[in-house]
């Protein structure tokens, strides 16, 4: 008879979901969904504000990746109001996204993954969290909390503030960088560069462990999009959008954020607040979306960009490449993709730092309403982040669409459960590692389902197993 | 030399002061450093006495007497707090909050709001009465500034300051009771009012994050109601009149 497995809640991500997976007549996995079980509703409130309020309103999206929705938002209102923001903003809205890199992937690796990855899938789940790291790797626990910690310093010295920050606004940044915040940033970015590099190679010297993992975890065909710099470099506030098949062939580059309607469509399913945005071009008027199934983030990033731009993070990549075999396509490789981002940012940081130019005064640009709709892009941590505002004549909010980067790997994160599943699901009973490999591979593309539907709190994880007639044979819950 | 007023004894709090013949309970108490807190007060334009946050008690009366438009009198004992005054103050402030949308994280005047000020002084960490969450249109039409409906209290700052320090008169109160709301020029949208002189009265003189500068983020708003009454002080003194007018 067939069956459903349900996990529920998810643990140790950001937000509320749950995971259905159906077994067949035969007791063969037959298919898996994962559902976002929250709401928040953004798109629908901030109508009626003015724009120029919209970066610190939208910014309460997330409390992990506030930054991102602060540029994404400050971008759209930049070009609302027709503002050119000093090149010193500029320099200072990167240093601020570059922080928000390290801190949330340092969140994701340290705090998040590497519970798994030192302790084991099959640990005791009450040992198999950071205060289980932190008993078992006391040094590395605090070096990871440290560089997360320094992150969050590069945005309040940037932004005002750690969390929802209000320093970042339509026109450029509220306030200048002094010397001494300059100088101190500097001094703390040596310590971070090093456990960057420490983290990366801790990282790979374990990669031999995880074979039928780097098998098995999302390892699919799909598109990846990222932005990247007219020479193909990495870029993480600028540039423009660009995808790439699983073979590295580019399939549309250069197409500015305005633009993006073009190529990226949104579908909505019927148990789940999660939107799943999908390439348009390859899905027709009744195709399934799944067909136009892209990922966004670490992974896509580096399969977007030709180069990180930095020596250090170009070594990585060069390495990563040739494990991986070309473009990589296993979501595994996300947690070595966010550890050599980390390594970029802290390199990169250090160049934005030693410019002088990053003290100039001169930060904020005004401008009077010019456009009534506007896009505004980031590279979130998580991956590439929408903000479109349609305003009227004063600038007041008639329509909000935002693209959440955990949004554009929804199709890929069903995708990857159902490959776990196979994997790893034989017969009715669901063995407490296959809970912790599902959930794994869902950790590996560090969804912060907070930000993407709109909606509040931690992510615990349910599983339920149902029948072919949708009866509920067995559920797991944690969290 | 000027003539020294004729003063008159109250005791406020359990202490004898010296009170202006003439002089409001509130002004009294604010010389001799007793804060009593008010929203739609402000020195310098006339007094609406509608907020009720300035109430206080007054021996050998049951009801409670705004400070702001009671006048002193000999003996008078006044009380500034008590639980009574606290419980009604807190209420004020917690009806004040449900009425409108004052969500001071994403506010414009967050950090420089008397609304604000007021409700932490009152402890108010939650509001008891359901919120009427209003959807107000906001009116950006004006080249330089915003009112939001939306976090106005109708304190009528704006309204006596534009008609009474400008001579604009181009804010006033339309309709009655919960349909009351602050309308420019008849009910034009702002940028359309031809009697606005843009000279920003009104919004240095709002207590919330009602008006603003256009462009302001969240934060970033710093009012001046000081600078209200500095400016009809400065007027009453004839500052600015030739010294032959003057006389």
């Amino acid at each position: 008879m067939a069956q459903t497995v349900m996990i529920d809640p998810v643990t140790r991500i950001e937000g509320h979901a749950k995971i259905t997976i159906g077994l067949d007549d035969a007791g063969a996995v037959d298919f898996a969904r994962f559902h976002v079980t929250e709401f928040r509703g953004f798109e629908a409130f901030c109508v009626g504000r003015p724009v120029w309020e919209m970066p610190s309103l939208t910014a309460r999206t997330c409390g992990i990746c506030p930054v991102s929705h602060l540029l994404a938002s400050a971008k759209a209102g930049d070009a609302v109001m027709g503002a050119h923001i000093p090149p010193t903003a500029v320099l200072l809205r990167r240093v601020a996204n570059l922080g928000q890199i390290i801190q949330s992937h340092a969140l994701s690796f340290f705090h998040l993954t590497s519970p798994d990855l030192l302790l084991g899938w099959d640990a005791d789940p009450a040992q198999r969290n950071v205060f289980g790291v932190m008993a078992a790797e006391p040094e590395l626990a605090r070096r990871g909390i440290r560089l997360r910690s320094f992150g969050q310093s590069v945005i309040e010295a940037v932004a005002g503030r750690k969390v929802h920050a209000p320093g970042i606004v339509p026109g450029g940044v509220a306030h200048p960088m002094t010397s001494e915040t300059r100088d101190d940033l500097r001094a703390r970015l040596v310590e971070a560069h090093t456990t960057a590099q420490d983290a990366l190679a801790l990282f790979v010297g374990m990669l031999g462990r995880y074979d039928r993992e780097i098998r098995a975890f999302g390892n699919f065909p799909s598109l990846f999009l990222g932005l990247a710099d007219d020479s193909g470099v990495w870029e993480h506030y600028d540039g423009h959008l660009k995808f790439v098949d699983a073979t590295g062939q580019v399939v549309a580059d250069h197409i500015a954020p305005n633009d993006y309607r073009d190529w990226i469509g949104e579908a909505a399913g019927p148990d789940s607040y999660l939107k799943s945005p999908y390439f348009k071009p390859l899905v027709g008027e009744h195709d399934d979306v799944a067909r136009g199934t892209y990922r966004v983030g670490p992974l896509a990033r580096l399969n977007v960009c030709s180069t990180m731009g930095s020596p250090l993070a170009d070594e990585a990549l060069q390495a990563y490449r040739e494990r991986a075999g070309g473009t990589a396509t296993s979501s595994f490789f996300y947690h070595w993709a966010r550890l050599i981002e980390v390594l970029a940012a802290t390199e990169q940081m250090a160049m934005l730092l030693a410019d002088d130019a990053i003290l100039d005064p001169i930060v904020r640009a005004t401008g009077r309403i010019s456009h009534t709709r506007a896009v505004g892009v980031s590279e979130a941590p998580r991956g590439t982040l929408f903000h479109e505002y349609r305003v009227d004549t004063d600038g007041v909010l008639e329509d909000v669409n935002m693209i959440i980067a955990t949004g554009q790997n929804n199709l890929a994160m069903n995708q990857t459960v159902l490959q776990i599943a196979r994997e790893w699901i034989d017969g009715p009973d669901i063995p407490e590692p296959v809970l912790n490999r599902i959930e794994a591979g869902i950790r590996a593309f560090d969804p912060c389902l907070s930000c993407s539907t709109h909606a509040l709190g931690q992510m615990p994880l349910s599983v339920e197993l149902v029948d072919a007639d949708g009866g509920l044979i067995a559920e797991r819950h944690r969290g | 030399m000027p003539e020294r007023p004729t003063t008159v004894a109250i005791a406020i709090d359990g202490v004898d002061v010296e009170a202006y013949q003439g002089e409001t309970v509130l002004q009294c108490a604010r010389r001799h450093q007793v804060d009593i807190p008010s929203l739609c007060f402000l020195e310098g334009v006339s007094t609406m006495g509608g907020c009720r946050l300035c109430v206080v008690e007054v021996a050998e009366d049951p009801r409670l007497r705004p400070a702001c438009a009671t006048t002193v009198a000999a003996d008078m004992e006044v009380t500034t707090e008590s639980p009574r005054l606290r419980s009604y103050r807190r209420s004020i402030i917690e009806l004040l909050f449900a009425e409108g949308n004052h969500v001071c994280a994403v506010c414009v005047s967050n950090g420089s709001c008397e609304l604000q000020d007021i409700a932490v002084r009152c402890g108010m960490d939650h509001v008891r009465y359901e919120l009427r969450s209003p959807r107000r249109h906001v009116d950006a039409s004006h080249p330089k500034y915003v009112f939001d409906p939306n976090r106005c209290i109708l304190c009528t700052r704006c309204v006596r300051v534009c008609a009474e320090v400008e001579g604009a008169h181009v804010w006033d109160v339309a309709h009655r009771g919960h349909g009351a709301e602050l309308v420019t020029e008849l009910h034009q949208p702002w940028g359309e009012a031809t009697s606005c002189t843009w000279c920003g009265k009104c919004v240095a003189a709002c207590p919330t994050g009602a008006l603003s500068h256009q462009g302001s983020a969240v934060g970033e708003m710093r009012h001046a109601p000081n600078m209200i009454t500095w400016l009809v002080a400065a007027r009453q003194r004839g500052e600015w009149t030739e010294p032959e007018a003057r006389r």
